[in-house]
C-alpha cells in the first residue's frame, strides 16, 4: 500500500554531530527493508526521520510518493514498535492497544473490533485486562506490535524490537514477525545490529557504517558479494576470514591463484574452506597451512580456530573433528569463493 | 498479649533476620513505644485539658485522665463561643483554614506541575533562563520577600480576603523541581510513542503524565496542605477581621496575657479540633497513595 523513498537524507544534530550522511533507499510496497550496523551507525536516527521524531536536515523523506518532511509523525501514518516497548505502564493492555485509535476519533465499538481481531491475531486475548507490569518480557513485545498493527498503518517501524528477548523468543519472534508481515502486506523498516536477524528477515538489506550506506540489495546477494571489507566482516557468523596481501603475495600460503587486479585483502568464508591436503582436494584455489589453536564443537559443526596467513582465520567444518590445538592443517579454498577487496577495502 | 503479634514482622514472614534475636526485638519495640509516647503525650494531654473544667485546669496538677466535661466544652467551642474570639465560631474558623490550605495545596500543585511540564517537554527561548528564575526563587521564602509582599496586596485591596491570603505562597520552586526531577525519569520513547499514537501536547498531559504522576501529586498534596494549614506569619499580617482568621491565629488571640482571663479548656478544646483535619488528609491520602504506588510498580 506504500513505498517510502529516501533521497539523499542527511541529518546533523544540534551538537554538531553529523549522524546520517547522505543516504537514499527506495523501499518498493510490502517490502521488509532492514537496516544494519553497528552501535552509533546513525539506523536509529534515519529510522527516527521516516517516522518524523526528528526533523531532516537534508533530502526527502518521501511515504507512498508524498514527501513528508514536514509531516508530523501523527499524520504520517506510521507505527513504531520500540526497543523497551514504551507501553504506557498505567494502562490496561486493551487502552494501550487502543489509545492510538481513540486519539484519531474512531467510534467505540470499531475500536473494541479491531482490538479484539488483532489481539486474536497476536494471541493476547486473555491479557487484555493487564496492565504491562503484569507481563513477561515476550508478552510486552507482543502487545508493542499488536499496538502498531492495530492502527493498520501505511508503514511499520522497528526499533531493535527483539533486543531485550532471551536467544530463543528472539527466534521465535522473527519467524513471527516475517510472518506477520507477509500476511499483513505492511511496508516495513526494521532496525538491528544483529546480523542473523538482518539476514533472515530481510526483502531489502541495507548494511549501515559511520552514518553512509555501504550496501544494499538482497540479503545473499550481499552475503555472496560484500562490497566492502567492512560489509565482508558484518555479514556472516562468523564472519569472512580476511588476510593481508603484500605485493600479491600471502605469506605462508602453498598455492595463491592470480590475484584479481591490485588487491590488497583476500577473504573466504568459513564455511567455504576446506580440510586436507593436495591429493584430497583438487582444482584451482587458495592453499595454505594453518596451524590450529582452538577447536569449538557445536554439535552439528565445529569450528577451528586457526593462525594462517599472517593472520588469523576461522574454519568451519562439518560435524565433529578430530583436529586437536596444535595441529598443523592444510586448507584449501577454491577460486570462486575467494573475495578480493582493494587498499580502500572496496571489493575489487 | 500483644507479644505473639509484635514478634511477627509486618511483612508477614515468621522467620528472624541474621543476627537477630528475640531480646533485640523486646528492645527495638520498647524504644519505638517510648518514642511514640514522647511523642503523643503532649496530644494526650491537650485532649485531657479540653474535658476538663477551666477550674480544674487552672488549680494544678491537671489529672492524667480525661474529664467528665467532653460534651460542654466542646459544644461551647463549636456553637457557644460568641465574643470569645471575637465573635467568631471555630466552624468559621475551621473553613477558613480549609479553604487556604487546600487554595495554596492545589494551587501550587497545578501551577508547578504546569511549569515542569514546560520546563521538561518543551523547546522554547530562554528555557534555562526561566529555569533558573524558578530555581532561585526558592533562595526566598515568604519571611524574606514579606514587606514587598504586602505592600502588594494591600495596593490590590486583597487584605482580608482569601485571594490575599493564598496567592503569595502559592508560587513553589520545590514542588517544581520535584516534578521536574519526576518528568526526566519517564522515557523518551513513551513520549515518542504518545506521538505516534496522535497524542498532542495537552492529550499526553492528561492521558500519561498526570495518571504516572498520580503518587507524586497525593505525596505533595499532604506536605503541602500541611504546609498550608500551619502557616501563621503571612495570615497574621494580612487578616485584620476576626471572621477571615485561619485557626493557628485565632488560637494565639484566645490567649490573654492574664492566665486567669484566658478559657484554657476552649483553648484545649480548638487545639484537638485544629489537629483534626490534617491528620485526616494524611489518614485518607495515605491510603490513597498507597493504592496509587501498588498500581504502578508493584
Ligand atoms: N539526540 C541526539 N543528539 C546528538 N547526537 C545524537 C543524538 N542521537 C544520536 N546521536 C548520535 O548520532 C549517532 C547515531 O546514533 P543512532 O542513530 O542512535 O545510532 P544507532 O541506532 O545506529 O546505534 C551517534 O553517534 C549518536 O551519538
Ligand atoms: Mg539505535
Amino acid at each position: 500500500m506504500a513505498t517510502v523513498d529516501l533521497k539523499d537524507v542527511r541529518k546533523v544534530y544540534a551538537g554538531g554531530v553529523e549522524a546520517v550522511k547522505g543516504v537514499s533507499i527506495a523501499i518498493p510496497d510490502k517490502a521488509l527493508c532492514v537496516l544494519v550496523g553497528p552501535s552509533g551507525c546513525g539506523k536509529s536516527t534515519l529510522l527516527r526521520m521516516i517516522a518524523g521524531l526528528e526533523t531532516i536536515s537534508a533530502g526527502t523523506c518521501s511515504i507512498d510518493g508524498k514527501v513528508v518532511n514536514a509531516v508530523g509523525p501523527t499524520e504520517r501514518d506510521i507505527a513504531m514498535v520500540f526497543q523497551n516497548y514504551a507501553l504506557y505502564p498505567h494502562m490496561k493492555v486493551y487502552d494501550n492497544m487502543a489509545y492510538g485509535l481513540r486519539n484519531r476519533g474512531m467510534p467505540k465499538d470499531e475500536v473494541d473490533k479491531r482490538v479484539r481481531t488483532t489481539a486474536k491475531t497476536l494471541e493476547l486475548e486473555h491479557l487484555l485486562e493487564r496492565r504491562p507490569r503484569e507481563l513477561s518480557g515476550g508478552q510486552r513485545q507482543r502487545v508493542a506490535m499488536g499496538r502498531a498493527i492495530v492502527r493498520n498503518p501505511k508503514v511499520f517501524l522497528f526499533d531493535e524490537p527483539l533486543s531485550n528477548l532471551d536467544a530463543k523468543l528472539r527466534g521465535q519472534m522473527r519467524v513471527e514477525i516475517k510472518s506477520l508481515q507477509r500476511q499483513l502486506g505492511v511496508t516495513s523498516v526494521y532496525v538491528t545490529h544483529d546480523q542473523l536477524e538482518a539476514m533472515t528477515l530481510a526483502d531489502v538489506l541495507v548494511v549501515m557504517n559511520g552514518g553512509l550506506v555501504e550496501q544494499l540489495g538482497a540479503p545473499l546477494d550481499i552475503y555472496e558479494k560484500p562490497a566492502s571489507t567492512f560489509v565482508a566482516s558484518f555479514i556472516g557468523a562468523p564472519p569472512m576470514n580476511l588476510l593481508p596481501l603484500r605485493g600479491g603475495q600471502l605469506v605462508d600460503a602453498v598455492t595463491l591463484p592470480e590475484i584479481a587486479g591490485n588487491a590488497a585483502t583476500i577473504g573466504f568464508r568459513p564455511e567455504d574452506c576446506e580440510v586436507g591436503a593436495d591429493g584430497a582436494v583438487s582444482g584451482d584455489g587458495l592453499r595454505l597451512m594453518a596451524r590450529v589453536e582452538g577447536v569449538e564443537p557445536v554439535g552439528a559443526e565445529s569450528f577451528l580456530y586457526c593462525a594462517a596467513g599472517g593472520g588469523k582465520i576461522v574454519v568451519r567444518v562439518a560435524g565433529r573433528t578430530e583436529v586437536l590445538v596444535g595441529d598443523q592443517l592444510p586448507i584449501f579454498a577454491r577460486r570462486e569463493k575467494l573475495h578480493f577487496f582493494g587498499s580502500d577495502g572496496k571489493r575489487v | 498479649m500483644a507479644e505473639p503479634k509484635a514478634l511477627v514482622p509486618a511483612s508477614g514472614h515468621d522467620k528472624l533476620m541474621i543476627g537477630q534475636s528475640i531480646a533485640g526485638i523486646y528492645v527495638a519495640h520498647a524504644i519505638l513505644i517510648l518514642g511514640i509516647v514522647i511523642v503523643a503525650f503532649p496530644i494526650y494531654y491537650t485532649f485531657v485539658a479540653s474535658t476538663h473544667s477551666l477550674q480544674t485546669i487552672l488549680r494544678p496538677p491537671l489529672p492524667l485522665l480525661p474529664g467528665d466535661r467532653f460534651v460542654e466544652n466542646y459544644y461551647e467551642a463549636l456553637f457557644g463561643g460568641v465574643g470569645r474570639i471575637g465573635g467568631v465560631s471555630v466552624a468559621t474558623l475551621l473553613v477558613n483554614t480549609t479553604i487556604v490550605a487546600l487554595g495554596i495545596a492545589i494551587g501550587k500543585i497545578v501551577i508547578s506541575i504546569l511549569s515542569a511540564y514546560a520546563i521538561v517537554f518543551f523547546r522554547f527561548p530562554f528555557r534555562m533562563v526561566f529555569f533558573w528564575l524558578i530555581f532561585i526563587t526558592l533562595m526566598l521564602p515568604v519571611e524574606v520577600r514579606i514587606l514587598p509582599t504586602y505592600k502588594v496586596m494591600v495596593d490590590l485591596g486583597l487584605i482580608d480576603t482569601y485571594t490575599g491570603l493564598i496567592l503569595p505562597l502559592i508560587a513553589s520552586a520545590t514542588a517544581t523541581l520535584l516534578f521536574r526531577q519526576f518528568f526526566l525519569t519517564i522515557p523518551g520513547e513513551l513520549v515518542e510513542a504518545a506521538r505516534v499514537d496522535g497524542a498532542g501536547p495537552w492529550r499526553f498531559f492528561k492521558d500519561i503524565l498526570l495518571p504516572l504522576s498520580r503518587t507524586n501529586i497525593a505525596a505533595l498534596f499532604v506536605i503541602l496542605f500541611i504546609y498550608g494549614w500551619t502557616q501563621y506569619l503571612w495570615p497574621l499580617l494580612v487578616t485584620n477581621r476576626n471572621d477571615m482568621n485561619t485557626i493557628v491565629i485565632a488560637l494565639k488571640k484566645m490567649i490573654s496575657f492574664a492566665d486567669a482571663d484566658t478559657e484554657w479548656h476552649l483553648v484545649m478544646v480548638t487545639s484537638m479540633l485544629a489537629i483534626v483535619p490534617p491528620i485526616l488528609v494524611v489518614v485518607l491520602m495515605q491510603r490513597w497513595f498507597v493504592r496509587g504506588l501498588v498500581d504502578t510498580e508493584k
